[in-house]
């Protein structure tokens, strides 16, 4: 294509607080229509607001994480629109004094490193939710308050993007960064994580911006994809035809897979932005940011980067393990107990992230510890069992969160390493199979592994089956 | 005196020292209002099932030597603006007259913790929008000094309650000076305290960084009571202030020997009428009598008072009052179709003109574009406007000056002429503007026997000096004993 795509991203986050912004109802999704309200959130005469500080601290803690400026002075403004869902029918956000402005986050593209800028960071309220009957022809639509006054966080990228791969990769990362804060659960099926895309091309070598459109309705980052790649044909189309491109506002069509426009930069709306007077404005001092900044934990990529540093670690083991803050926080809660890491990752990245799969259960739903881990592979080096019946004992921890030592002594699973024991096992098996041993004196490689496999089967597979095959051989080439 | 005639205070004693019962007290005041509210019209909605059982409780309290509130059994009439649960609140307009809020406000719920009895809720301006209550969509509150007059505004049906001696005391709201020019032009005092001194929750909103929730009482003893009542921080209004309240009583009655008084040249306007200024000069006199210095002060940005402020109130109410749009509460109106249509109509048939007027006029000073013209500059020379206040409170310890610079007009006189009913507001729009603290209190009659106001303003959170001035004026002189003939 002889276009090059320009695409930002704005991001809207619900903050997992216990309560609403402006009031104490209870933010939890799920709840029955309308059952987690109060006349402020209602937006009934009268009422007021009051900030609820533990979301203007995560609100500050990402906008920390993601290196933007953060001025001593912000405030909240009204933003004014008229739409069913939005009680006030203006919205308090932040608009002249935003929390966080000129900030950057790293994204990773096939092993390149690419810095996307922020524009700014804000803090702000959530709509409630518009209920559409589901009969035909019906000449109404209701209201659920619930959402209304949830916090929303608000995070607008600077227009840095040019491919689809590092869309994926800002979302995957903003995406793990704001778990890894722990200031939103980010589960997208419930809205809590959303995406809205701006989209402008330019013929190759171009400094200036062509006309950005914005999509919205993106309720999964497989769609902002879809979406990005259809309107960047769609504008190459237009302007190959000699065509300009409309600024405006488009919205995504998930069952068609096409977008369509919602309303055109004529259009678009006044907000009458005012600062809100009903708030105090909120003076950040050195001393409350700095305690923002060290509750900030080490983000997913500098830890990746220093899995592979400090752990020899593949980048790709590295990857699977901060994926998931809690997947990496029992990795490094293994290593501290058995400095084996690369032997820990497999046990991690395999069987654990298999059984959980398996499960549908959270990492941290999962009853084994790190310290049972640690002790399996324990048990393991130390030969008591063998690497086939850990395996064995690891779906038993699983399933009972006992320590591996009990189950092994349960069930009788410890290895036998006795050498006279196995040997008159063995003598057992050469007298009666003398055909095989014929077969293996003319030199067929596999009688030996099919010996092996009679001892371990007698022993019912508590041999130690490095001693049982060295101690065979002897026998053998006697 | 007749006991509606009395001041709380003096009501107060009588229900302690058990003269009378509370029963008796509210008995008489719903049968002097059936009698003389069907002329003055000052209240909405009356509250009489559940103002007697209430008396009932306190007389209950009082017989059992129970402890009681600080207003206990005292009738207060309370500003329909303000939220009543299971009360109905109107604001005097259409789109709320099927409301009853869920809770009560800040203000209300004090008054309760105190044993005040709400006997009613009282008329006003639609949505505090006017300075003669003429705005109202139910009904027009006439001056009980002379019925063919306006009371004032907004708060005109409070003050006229009191006036009327309907009952002792009443709460009002003060945005540009809605509780002291009708305090002035019905002959009681009217207190606006400083902004962030009384919590605004519950306060339907007009203008909100300059709403305060006032007191309107027969003298400024009562006025300091009701303070003591509603004054404080509260954890539901963010902008109230946690500076602790003071006794107002205590030390009322201290001289006011070497007290400074500044005088602003920029108040002795033209438009003044000759009885007010007659009065103010009277009212130094006075001062000067009891130890007092008049110091010439300025506030060189007066002028700019009037459209600073009908900028900024209109844009904060223009934001306010979009909530009114019939989803929730209040009317929707039955013939629209569509969701848009739906807000339109119920809008237009829901506001009144002036109502309209003013979110016209504020949208406009928001709108992209205009925003720096209006609303930015207007905040900026606020600001000023603050400064000059600052400045002045360096020399002197209160600034005094007419509270409005005419008394009572005729009903209809000024009602198709917005511009001319805005500068009504002239004098007591600054405080609002820098947020400081006001009172309006009798200092005489117009030739035609109307009562006149005098404006008292001092520094932030300086209400007790406030009321200790106010009440060295009031002793010395009787205005505030003269009752309405009705």
């Amino acid at each position: 294509m002889k276009y090059e795509v320009v695409i930002g991203l704005e991001t809207h986050s619900e903050l997992a607080t216990a309560t609403k912004l402006f009031c104490g109802c209870s933010t939890k999704f799920g709840a029955d229509p309308n059952t987690q309200v109060c006349p402020v959130c209602l937006a009934m005469p009268g009422v007021l607001p009051v900030m609820n500080k533990k979301a203007f601290e995560y609100a500050m803690k990402s906008a920390a994480a993601l290196c933007c400026k953060i001025d001593n002075y912000t405030n909240f403004d009204r933003k004014s629109y008229y739409y069913p869902d939005l009680p006030k029918n203006y919205q308090i956000s932040q608009n002249y004094h935003n929390l966080g402005v000129d900030g950057f986050m790293d994204i990773e593209v096939k092993g390149t490193v690419k810095r996307i800028r922020i524009h700014n960071v804000h803090l702000e309220e959530e709509a409630g939710k518009l209920i559409h009957p589901e009969e035909t022809g019906a000449d109404y639509s209701l209201v659920d308050f619930n959402r209304a006054g949830v916090p929303l966080l608000e995070i607008v990228s600077y227009p840095d993007m040019r491919t689809v791969d590092e869309v994926e990769s800002y979302m995957q990362t903003l995406r793990k960064m704001l778990l890894y804060t722990e200031i939103s659960d980010c589960k997208m099926q419930e809205g809590s994580l959303r995406f809205e895309a701006s989209i402008s091309l330019r013929l190759k070598g171009v400094e200036t911006l062509g006309n950005r459109v914005e999509i919205k309705n993106l309720n999964s980052m497989k769609f902002v994809i879809k979406a990005i790649e259809y309107e960047a044909t769609r504008q190459a189309e237009l302007l190959d035809r000699g065509e300009t491109i409309d600024r405006e506002t488009r919205l995504w069509d998930e069952i068609n897979e096409k977008s369509v426009r919602m309303r055109s930069k004529e259009e678009a709306q006044d907000y009458r932005y005012f600062p809100e007077p009903d708030l105090l404005p909120v003076l950040i001092d050195e001393k409350w940011l700095s305690t923002i900044k060290s509750s900030i934990p080490e983000l997913p990529f500098a830890r990746k980067q220093r899995f592979v540093s400090e752990f020899k670690l593949s980048d790709y083991d590295a990857n699977l393990l901060i994926e998931d803050k809690v997947l990496a926080d029992f990795f490094e809660e293994c290593v501290r107990g058995l400095n084996r890491p690369k032997i820990l990752c497999n046990w991690i990245t395999n069987d654990l992230l298999r059984e959980a799969k398996e499960r549908k259960l959270e990492i941290g739903q999962l009853k084994v510890k790190p310290a049972q881990l640690v002790s399996l592979v324990e048990i393991v080096e130390k030969g008591t069992i063998s690497s086939t019946t850990a395996k064995e004992v690891f779906i038993e921890m699983i399933q009972t969160g006992k320590d591996p030592q009990k189950i092994v002594e349960e069930k009788g699973l410890i290895q036998i390493s006795d050498e006279g024991l196995i040997g008159s096992v063995i003598d057992k098996i050469i007298s009666g199979n003398p055909g095989v041993i014929d077969d293996y004196k003319k030199g067929k490689k596999n009688a030996l592994t099919f010996l092996v496999g009679q001892v371990m089967k007698e022993t019912k597979g508590k041999a130690n089956p490095k001693m049982v095959n060295e101690l065979l051989k002897g026998k053998l080439d006697v | 005196m007749r006991l509606l005639e009395s001041t709380a205070l003096q009501i107060k004693q009588k229900i302690l020292s058990k003269q009378i019962r509370v029963v008796e007290l509210v008995g008489q005041a719903f049968a002097r209002i059936k009698a003389v509210d069907p002329t003055i019209q000052s209240f909405i909605s009356l509250n009489e099932e559940s103002a007697l059982k209430q008396a009932r409780e306190i007389d209950e309290k009082i017989d059992h030597n129970e402890k009681v509130g600080l207003l206990a059994g005292i009738p207060v009439a309370v500003k329909d603006n303000l939220c009543t649960r299971g009360l109905s609140t109107t604001c005097a307009s259409q789109i709320l007259k099927n409301f009853v809020p869920p809770y009560d406000a800040y203000v209300v719920k004090r008054l309760k913790e105190e044993d005040a009895i709400i006997i009613g809720k009282t008329n006003l301006d639609e949505f505090a929008m006017g300075s003669s209550t003429e705005n109202s969509s139910f009904q027009i509150t006439r001056n009980p000094w002379n019925v063919a007059c306006v009371p004032g505004g907004s708060s005109g049906g409070s003050a006229a309650a009191v006036a009327a001696n309907l009952t002792p005391m009443s709460l009002g709201s003060d945005t540009g000076g809605s509780v002291r020019q009708p305090a002035a032009l019905c002959g009681i005092v009217g207190l606006k305290p400083t902004y962030g001194r009384v919590s605004r929750y519950g306060l339907i909103a007009f203008g909100s960084s300059l709403d305060q929730v006032g007191t309107m009482t027969k003298d400024v003893s009562d006025a300091s009571l009701l303070l003591q009542v509603i004054a404080g921080k509260d954890s539901k209004d963010s902008t109230s202030v946690q500076t602790p309240v003071p006794d107002y009583l205590q030390g009322i009655d201290n001289n006011i020997q070497g007290l400074r008084i500044g005088i602003p040249k920029e108040y002795l306007t033209e438009g003044m009428h000759a009885d007010v200024h007659k009065a103010l000069k009277d009212a130094l006199r006075i001062y000067e009598k009891l130890g007092a210095k008049i110091i010439d002060v300025t506030l060189p940005h007066t002028e700019y008072a009037v459209a600073v402020y009908y900028i900024v109130a209109n844009a904060e109410a223009s934001s306010n009052l979009s909530r009114y749009d019939g989803v929730r509460y209040g009317i929707r109106s039955t013939n629209a179709k569509g969701v848009i249509d739906m807000y339109c109509r119920t809008r237009a048939e829901g506001f009144g003109n002036e109502v309209k007027r003013r979110i016209m006029l504020g949208n406009y000073a928001l709108s992209s574009g205009y925003y720096d013209a209006y609303y930015l500059k207007a905040s900026r020379v606020r600001n000023l406007i603050k400064k000059d206040f600052d400045a002045a409170f360096e020399k002197v310890d209160c600034i005094i000056g007419p509270t409005s610079p005419v008394p009572a007009f005729k009903i209809g006189e000024r009602a198709n002429n917005p511009l001319e009913m805005y500068l009504s507001d002239i004098y007591t729009i600054p405080a609002n503007l820098a947020g400081i603290p006001g009172i309006s209190i009798p200092c005489g009659f117009s030739k035609d026997g109307l009562p006149i106001g005098l404006q008292i303003l001092t520094k932030h959170f300086e209400e007790k000096q406030l009321l200790h001035v106010a009440y060295s004026f009031e002793r010395e002189t009787d205005y505030h004993l003269k009752r309405a003939v009705i």
